[in-house]
C-alpha cells in the first residue's frame, strides 16, 4: 500500500470534456492519467489519483474549462493502490 | 452538467481554488477541436480583465476565425468586423470612448496575412487599444492553410510538402516589425502549451492592459497557441510541436516594454 | 446671421458638424481632400476627432467602428476611392451601423457604385445627389438624419464642382424630427460583465444568454428595411415638365445646366421640361413614370457611358422613346467633367436628338 499526501482535488464537467489530454502532461505532481470512461460524445476521460496539490495547472490549460479544483483545509494520506483512494 | 467520480471529489473540508470558468464567459460551450490553445488563452485574457477591474468597461473587437467563437461567448459588449481590419475599428471604438478598455482578438490569418496595413498603422498611431494576436500559424477556420506566419517545414493543404522558402518565402514576425514602431509601448510574445509558459503569458497581458489604461499607447500580446488539426499531429503532441515549431522560430518573452518607473 | 463665402467643401463640413458629426477620416484624394482639410481643421474645436486614414480601407473601418459606438461618424472620397470602401459599406449595412460617406466625385461615372454598390450581401445605400451647394448642405444635414434614423450607411454624391466652387450661403440647422435611442445596440462597454453584454454582429447569432435570430433571419429583415425605404425616402424634382413633350433627365451638377437650356429651348418653341432625380437610390420610379407620361422624348444627359438610363429604361412609362444623349466627359486631368459639361452641348445634343427621325433612332 502506497499513501500518497493529497492537499486537493479535481472535479471535472464530463460533458464538456473532449478527451484531448492535454492535462495529464500539465499537472505537475502527475496524478492524472487517461481512463476508459467515456462520456456521451465518446471521449475518453481522465482520472485523478491520490497526490494532487491543487496547483490548478489542469484547469489553466484545459480549452474546454472542464475542470474545477479543490484544496483540502487539512492534507489527507490517500492509499494510492485502491482505485478509489480510501484514506489510510 | 453531469459530473463524474474521476477522483474522491471534495467530501472531505475543502474550499474551491478554480472555477469551472472565468466570470466573463457566459457559457463554456463551443465547437473547437480538442487540445486547441486558444480557449486556454482566451481565458487569460478575462481573468485579466477581472482581476484588473476592467471588466464592466471593456469593449472587444474579434476578426475572422475559430476564436471567433470566444467573442460569441464572452460577456463583453463585442463587434465582429471584417477581416484584418480590427485595429482600424478599434481606432474608431477607441477615439469615440477613451475610457473603455478596447481588446482586438485576430488570428495569424486575419493580422498578419490579410490585415498587415491595419495593425501596423495603429501601432504608428499609438492608439491606446490591446491587440491581441493568436497564433498557430495556420488558417484553422478554413481547414488548415498556409498564412504569413507558417513556419518553414510546415505541412498545410497549401503547402503540402512543407513549407518551402523558395517557394513561398519566410514567415513574418510582426511582433518584431510592431517592436520598432515608436508608438507602440508594449510588445509580447507568449504561448499556452505548458503551465510555465501559460502563467508567464498571464502577466504579459495584464502589463498589456494595465499600460493600455495608463495611456502609454499601443499595447501587443502574441500567443503561439496549439492547432493540432490544422498542424496534422495528435492532440497530444501540440504543446511539443508548438515548442519544435513555432518557439523554435519566433521566441518567447517581451520585444518592447517601457522602462519600469524609478 | 449673415451669409458666409464658403467653398463648398467648406460648407458641407460646417454643416456636418452642425449636425453632430464627431467622427472625420479619410484618405486625401481630389477632389474629396478639401473636405478632409476643413474637417481636420474644424473638427476638433466642437470636441470631435478626425484622423487622416491611411488608407480608404482603413478609414471606411475607422468609421465602422466609431459608428458602432453611436457616435454621428463619417468619411468619404471620390468614387476610386469608394471602390476599396465597398467591403466596408456592405459591412456597415448588414451591421445595421449608421454612417455618412460623402462622394466628392470627379464626375458623374459613380452612379452605378452608388446605386447598386459593389460590396456583398442584400443591402442599398440611400444616395442623395446634390445640384449645388445649399442643397449639398441641406442633404449633409437630412443623411445624418436618415442614416440614424434607418440604420443604415448613406451616401451625398457630390462632385468636383461643388467641392471647389464657392457661394455666399447662411447654414442653418435643420431639423427632421426625433430618432429612437441608441442604447440597445451602440457600445461603450458598459453592458459587459452584466450578463447581456451587447453584439454587432453580421451573423446575429448573439450571445448564450440573448440569442440572436442568425444570418438568415437577420438579412432579411435588412432586405424589408430596404424595401420599405424604397417606398418612402424617394425625392425628385421637375422643372417645366407639366405640358412637355420632351423630357431631359439628369442629376447633381448638370441638371443646373439642363435647366438652363429648357429655359432656352422654351423661348424657342420647344416643350421641354426636365426631370431630376434627387435620390439616386430609391430611384423616383413612380415620378419618372409620371413625368414622363406621354413624352415623345425622354432623353438622358449624363456624365459617362449610360448608367442612370438603366433606371429610366425602368421605370419609364415608354420605353421606346429614351435616348442616351450624354457621354464619357473628362477634362484631361481625369479628376473633373470635361467639355460636355457646358450648356452649349446640351442645347445642341437636345436639339440634334428631336430633330433626328423615329427610324433612325436606337
Amino acid at each position: 500500500m502506497t499513501a500518497r499526501l493529497t492537499r486537493g482535488t479535481v472535479v471535472l464537467d464530463a460533458e464538456r470534456c473532449k478527451g484531448c489530454g492535454l492535462c495529464i502532461p500539465a499537472c505537475r505532481p502527475g496524478v492524472l492519467s487517461m481512463s476508459a470512461i467515456v462520456n456521451r460524445a465518446g471521449f475518453n476521460l481522465p482520472e485523478l489519483r491520490p497526490g494532487c496539490t491543487g496547483c490548478m495547472a489542469c484547469a489553466e490549460i484545459c480549452p474546454d474549462f472542464a475542470l474545477e479544483v479543490w484544496k483540502f483545509e487539512e492534507p489527507a494520506l490517500l492509499d494510492d493502490s485502491a482505485a478509489d483512494g480510501r484514506e489510510v | 452538467m453531469t459530473t463524474v467520480e474521476i477522483s474522491t471529489g471534495p467530501e472531505r473540508p475543502a474550499h474551491r481554488v478554480a472555477d469551472f470558468k472565468p466570470d466573463l464567459l457566459q457559457s463554456s460551450e463551443h465547437d473547437l477541436c480538442p487540445g486547441c490553445g486558444h480557449p486556454v488563452a482566451w481565458r487569460l485574457v478575462l481573468d485579466a480583465l477581472v482581476e484588473l477591474e476592467l471588466s464592466r468597461r471593456s469593449i472587444l473587437i474579434a476578426g475572422h476565425g475559430c476564436y471567433t467563437q470566444m467573442m460569441r461567448i464572452s460577456d463583453i459588449d463585442s463587434l465582429q468586423c471584417l477581416h484584418g481590419r480590427a485595429p482600424a475599428v478599434a481606432t474608431g471604438v477607441k477615439r469615440m470612448v477613451p475610457e473603455a478598455t478596447v481588446v482586438t482578438l485576430q488570428g495569424d490569418g486575419d493580422m498578419v496575412s490579410e490585415g498587415l496595413h491595419e495593425v501596423l498603422h495603429a501601432a504608428s498611431r499609438g492608439e491606446k487599444v490591446t491587440a491581441l494576436l493568436f497564433n498557430n500559424g495556420v488558417f484553422g477556420d478554413t481547414g488548415g492553410h498556409m498564412t504569413a506566419t507558417t513556419v518553414l517545414g510546415q505541412r498545410t493543404k497549401t503547402s503540402l510538402e512543407g513549407r518551402d522558402a523558395s517557394v513561398y518565402g519566410y514567415p513574418i514576425d510582426v511582433a518584431r516589425l510592431l517592436a520598432q514602431i515608436e508608438g507602440a509601448a508594449y510588445v509580447a510574445r507568449g504561448a499556452v502549451n505548458t503551465p510555465g509558459m501559460i502563467a508567464r503569458t498571464k502577466r504579459m497581458i495584464r502589463r498589456a492592459l494595465e499600460l493600455q489604461m495608463a495611456g502609454a499607447g499601443f499595447t501587443f500580446v502574441e500567443v503561439l497557441t496549439m492547432c493540432p488539426t490544422g498542424w496534422f499531429v495528435p492532440t497530444l503532441d501540440g504543446p511539443e510541436y508548438l515548442e519544435d515549431s513555432m518557439m523554435e522560430t519566433f521566441g518567447i518573452g517581451e520585444l518592447k516594454s517601457p522602462a519600469p518607473a524609478g | 446671421m449673415t451669409p458666409r463665402l464658403l467653398q463648398g467643401s467648406g460648407a458641407i463640413a460646417d454643416a456636418a458638424i452642425l449636425a453632430g458629426c464627431r467622427f472625420f477620416t479619410g484618405y486625401p484624394m481630389l477632389p474629396f481632400t478639401e473636405l478632409l482639410e476643413e474637417m481636420a481643421r474644424k473638427l476638433p474645436a466642437a470636441g470631435g476627432v478626425c484622423i487622416n486614414a491611411q488608407s480608404e480601407i482603413e478609414a471606411v473601418n475607422m468609421a465602422l467602428g466609431a459608428a458602432a459606438t453611436g457616435a454621428r461618424a463619417a468619411t468619404g472620397s471620390c468614387g476610386q476611392g469608394i471602390s476599396l470602401m465597398q467591403e466596408g459599406i456592405a459591412e456597415l449595412a448588414l451591421n445595421q451601423l449608421p454612417l455618412v460617406v460623402f462622394n466628392m466625385a470627379r464626375g458623374q461615372q459613380d452612379y452605378f457604385q452608388s446605386t447598386r454598390g459593389g460590396g456583398w450581401g442584400d443591402y442599398r445605400t440611400i444616395t442623395l445627389a446634390p445640384k449645388d451647394i445649399p442643397e449639398a448642405v441641406a442633404h449633409t444635414q437630412l443623411l445624418f438624419h436618415l442614416a440614424d434614423r434607418y440604420r443604415t450607411p448613406v451616401i451625398l454624391y457630390g462632385d468636383y464642382v461643388i467641392a471647389h466652387t464657392s457661394v455666399g450661403i447662411e447654414i442653418e440647422a435643420l431639423d427632421f424630427g426625433p430618432l429612437p435611442p441608441k442604447d440597445d445596440w451602440a457600445l461603450d462597454g458598459t453592458m459587459s460583465g452584466t450578463g447581456r453584454a451587447r453584439q454587432t454582429w453580421t451573423w446575429a447569432r448573439g450571445k448564450p444568454n440573448t440569442p440572436g435570430p442568425g444570418p438568415s433571419a437577420a438579412w432579411e429583415s435588412i432586405a424589408e428595411k430596404y424595401a420599405a425605404i424604397e417606398r418612402s425616402e424617394q425625392r425628385f424634382e421637375t422643372y417645366r415638365s407639366e405640358d412637355a413633350d420632351i423630357l431631359v433627365v439628369s442629376f447633381g451638377t448638370t441638371s443646373v445646366f439642363v435647366d438652363r437650356v429648357v429655359d432656352e429651348l422654351r423661348e424657342e418653341g420647344l416643350a421641354v421640361g426636365s426631370f431630376r432625380p434627387i435620390t439616386l437610390w430609391p430611384f423616383p420610379a413612380e415620378g419618372l413614370a409620371e413625368a414622363t407620361h406621354g413624352c415623345a422624348h425622354v432623353l438622358v444627359y449624363e456624365l459617362n457611358a449610360g448608367q442612370m438610363v438603366d433606371d429610366v429604361r425602368m421605370y419609364a412609362a415608354d420605353r421606346s422613346v429614351i435616348r442616351s444623349i450624354g457621354g464619357v466627359s473628362q477634362d484631361d486631368s481625369g479628376m473633373r467633367q470635361g467639355d460636355l459639361l457646358n450648356a452649349d452641348e446640351v442645347r445642341q445634343r437636345v436639339r440634334q436628338a428631336v430633330a433626328t427621325p423615329a427610324s433612325a433612332r436606337q
